[in-house]
């Protein structure tokens, strides 16, 4: 495949380079956005790591941050009224933060790309599909016109677009949902980053469809051995693809753990009501359970813990002092490795 | 009040000049025999709406001055169902399947192009004038989008209380304030919020003043087109919470049309899969859910992501390839089969009726209830092997 020979030009390979740093390293990360009724604290304080040929799920409802946080790695927040007061965001080591544009806006694109969520809107309708596709390697790679349209039909092959030569110079509105998603996809392939984020790839589409593009995804991910942030709210899809979960609530990380353990026990009375909250296919249950209120004011978080007005456990110590994120063990003590809970009371929520 | 019936009267007599349309004018003595029929209460567990071949195309034209029709988008092409009293009546598919077309049709914001809708044996697709003014106080909405069906420029008293406006007859003029502040109070808002704007308010709210504005006529049956799909999760089961008590409260009747299957299968008595734009398979929750019978059925069963690693693991999962067909040139015979690992030459000739498959006709199973296939299959997907 000569899309390979391509990349293996460009310094820094994958993998096998000697370098210990994980792939993307988040480091206490804030941004607020200035507004005019006030500050809003959109992320407080995220830590996350994320691996080569690891799936890392962002679960959180709107307005918790997921999606902002992805914003500030790939440099694409507006600033202002956007502003990032602390913190670091490591790329194999070296902190993007301090890097100057034009060296950001090499990775971006070629090193990090992200998938968007609404396909229809991400895509420009007076340009085809062809044409958009083949930007990324004129722009970053300096091809000429004609090289750049073979390789997006190349791409379009590859993320399985059927008749690819035939639909190159086609618009998006005449493709289908799914088929523009695919065509994101492709997008964001093409320079065969290091690491993806997909910020909601699947909510707009019909569960059929969902099924095949995430497939398609995880398919990719593993041929290339990249790393993957999933942003979502949807703890089905999440079941499905993702190694390693983040809870995100009012800005900040509540919970992580491997997939399976959270799913089993989570350590934090937010996961466990989102995890109630959620009918069964396969089993038809009582009155659901409902998280009491609503999300909060990034205006004005409450104090101590932001869940604590919402949470049915909370005592005096939740409303006063924010629960740092604590490690969690098993009763006896032994580790749980990358289980970590932001709750005063994680062990009673997990041990029961 | 009589005389107001008199005068409509009047005006509809006027308006019934013989051969000009082909919507039946119903005179006089029948528009009240109409009315009077619609206004009778229907016993719980009876028929309150029946749904019989409902067919609803979109012309397709073409030229600008000489406009031809060239085709037509068959969204709805013969759809039959029933709801009883004090049920709740699933309808899932896919976007594009015509879900949405019927939940309109039922309202009659589009005429049917052939078929009936009876409502207590009234063909509400026929009515017009006074009858059809009570039906659609009876049958009341609630949509999709809590942030685009609320008038942004109005309070949220004048949203509840806009429907006293064409009916006035439920809520007298000065009674109005506190029938629309016992509403807000009914949906879990604060009575005192009467005269804030739709901006002020969360999307789990605005899907509740919705809902409190459904429910300002005291309707019998409401039809609710993907009503919380635009919400978050721990809101979405507010909501869902919330519809289900108000209809133990109020003795309603819900069509409650959505692509989340597992939502559908909570709340759903009954529930009818579409697929580009006819019914595949209906039947009790248990029937669809745990016996499909319709390969379609069974690919978006199996399709649905589960929120539990572990039951997920002994899932069969089928991936149907390629996109849903075109409905302005839908394929001939069954309409699944481009797309079906079961289909056969005579999938492309004939098409399958709905109704309960032969193999499994009197069988004491819950595999026998209405499918369209001609090679019906009882298959679990959802649970665990």
């Amino acid at each position: 495949m000569t899309i390979i020979d391509n990349t293996s030009a460009v310094p820094a390979p994958r993998a096998d380079d000697g370098n210990s740093a994980p792939l993307l390293e988040v480091r206490d990360l804030h941004v607020e956005f200035h507004t005019r009724d006030g500050v809003a604290r959109a992320v407080n304080g995220v830590n996350y790591t994320v691996d080569a040929g690891e799936t890392l799920a962002v679960l959180g409802e709107s307005g918790s941050g997921k999606s902002v946080t992805a914003q500030a790695i790939m440099g694409i927040l507006d600033m202002p009224p956007g502003r990032i007061p602390q913190g670091e965001i490591l790329f194999r080591g070296q902190d993007m933060l301090k890097m100057s544009a034009e060296d950001r806006r090499k990775i971006r694109g070629s090193k990090i790309a992200m998938i968007f969520q609404d396909a229809l809107s991400s895509l420009n309708p007076v340009l085809t599909v062809g044409y958009q596709l083949g930007e990324m390697f004129r722009v970053h790679e300096g091809l000429s016109k004609k090289e750049a349209k073979a390789k997006a039909i190349e791409l379009m092959d590859q993320v399985k677009i059927p008749a690819a030569a035939a639909r190159v110079n086609d618009y998006p509105h005449q493709f289908s949902g799914g088929m523009r998603q695919r065509i994101m996809i492709a997008m964001a392939l093409a320079l065969e980053p290091d690491l993806i984020i997909a910020d909601e790839p699947t909510t707009a589409l019909d569960v059929t469809v969902q099924a095949q593009v995430m497939d398609l995804l995880a398919e990719l991910q593993r041929e290339y051995h990249m790393g993957l942030i999933l942003i979502t709210h949807d703890l089905g899809v999440v079941a499905d693809v993702a190694d390693k979960i983040a809870v995100m609530y009012a800005g900040r990380i509540v919970e992580t753990a491997p997939v399976h353990e959270l799913y089993k026990r989570p350590a934090h009375p937010y996961t466990r009501g989102l995890l109630d909250s959620i009918p069964r296919l396969d089993q038809k249950g009582q009155e659901l359970y409902a998280i009491q209120g609503l999300p909060p004011n990034l205006l004005k978080i409450p104090t101590g813990c932001a869940f604590n007005p919402r949470c049915p456990k909370a005592q005096d110590i939740c409303r006063t002092d924010t629960p740092p994120l604590y490690d969690v063990t098993e009763r006896d003590g032994g580790a749980l490795p990358g289980r970590r809970s932001a709750c005063h009371f994680w062990k009673e929520q997990i041990h029961g | 009040m009589a005389e107001l019936g008199k005068k409509d009267d009047a005006v509809e007599r006027a308006d019934a000049t013989p051969n000009t349309t082909e919507v039946d004018v119903v005179d006089a003595a029948g528009e009240d025999a109409a009315v009077a029929a619609i206004e009778k209460p229907v016993r719980r567990g009876e028929p309150i709406l029946q749904v019989r071949n409902l067919v609803k195309h979109f012309p397709l034209t073409q030229g600008i001055l000489f406009k031809k029709q060239v085709g037509a988008v068959k969204a709805v092409d013969g759809v039959s169902f029933d709801l009883y009293q004090g049920e709740t009546l699933g309808i899932v598919g896919e976007s594009g399947c015509g879900k949405s077309t019927v939940a309109k049709l039922l309202m009659t914001l589009e005429r049917a192009t052939a078929g009936e809708v009876f409502y207590k044996g009234q063909d509400i697709t026929k009515l017009s004038g006074r009858a059809l003014k009570a039906v659609r106080r009876n049958i009341q909405m609630v949509f999709q989008d809590p942030y685009t069906s609320l008038n942004p420029r109005m309070t949220v008293g004048d949203i509840i209380g806009e429907p006293f406006d064409i009916h006035p007859e439920v809520a007298p003029k000065g009674d109005r304030r506190r029938r629309v502040q016992e509403l807000l109070d009914v949906v879990g808002l604060n009575p005192e919020y009467i005269n804030r704007y739709p901006h002020q308010f969360s999307g789990g709210q605005r899907q509740r003043i919705g809902i409190a504005r459904g429910l300002a006529l005291n309707p019998e049956i409401i039809i609710c087109d993907e009503p919380v799909s635009a919400l978050d999760v721990s809101v979405q089961a507010q909501v869902v919470n919330l519809m289900e008590k108000l209809q133990d409260e109020f003795n309603l009747s819900y069509v409650f049309i959505a692509h989340d299957l597992s939502i559908v299968r909570h709340i759903s008595d009954r529930v009818g899969v579409m697929y580009l734009g006819k019914i595949a398979e209906i039947g009790t929750d248990s029937e669809i859910y745990d016996h499909p019978t319709h390969p379609y059925t069974q690919a978006l069963l199996s399709a649905v992501p589960v929120p539990d690693p572990e039951a997920r693991e002994g899932r069969e999962r089928i991936i149907l390839t390629g996109d849903v067909p075109s409905p302005a040139n839908p394929p001939s015979g069954c309409r699944f089969r481009t797309r079906c690992w079961k289909a056969q030459d005579k999938c492309a000739e004939e098409v399958p009726l709905l109704a309960v498959p032969e193999r499994f006709k009197g069988q004491d199973t819950q595999a026998a209830h209405e499918s369209a296939c001609h090679f019906a299959e009882e298959k679990d997907v959802v649970h665990a092997a």
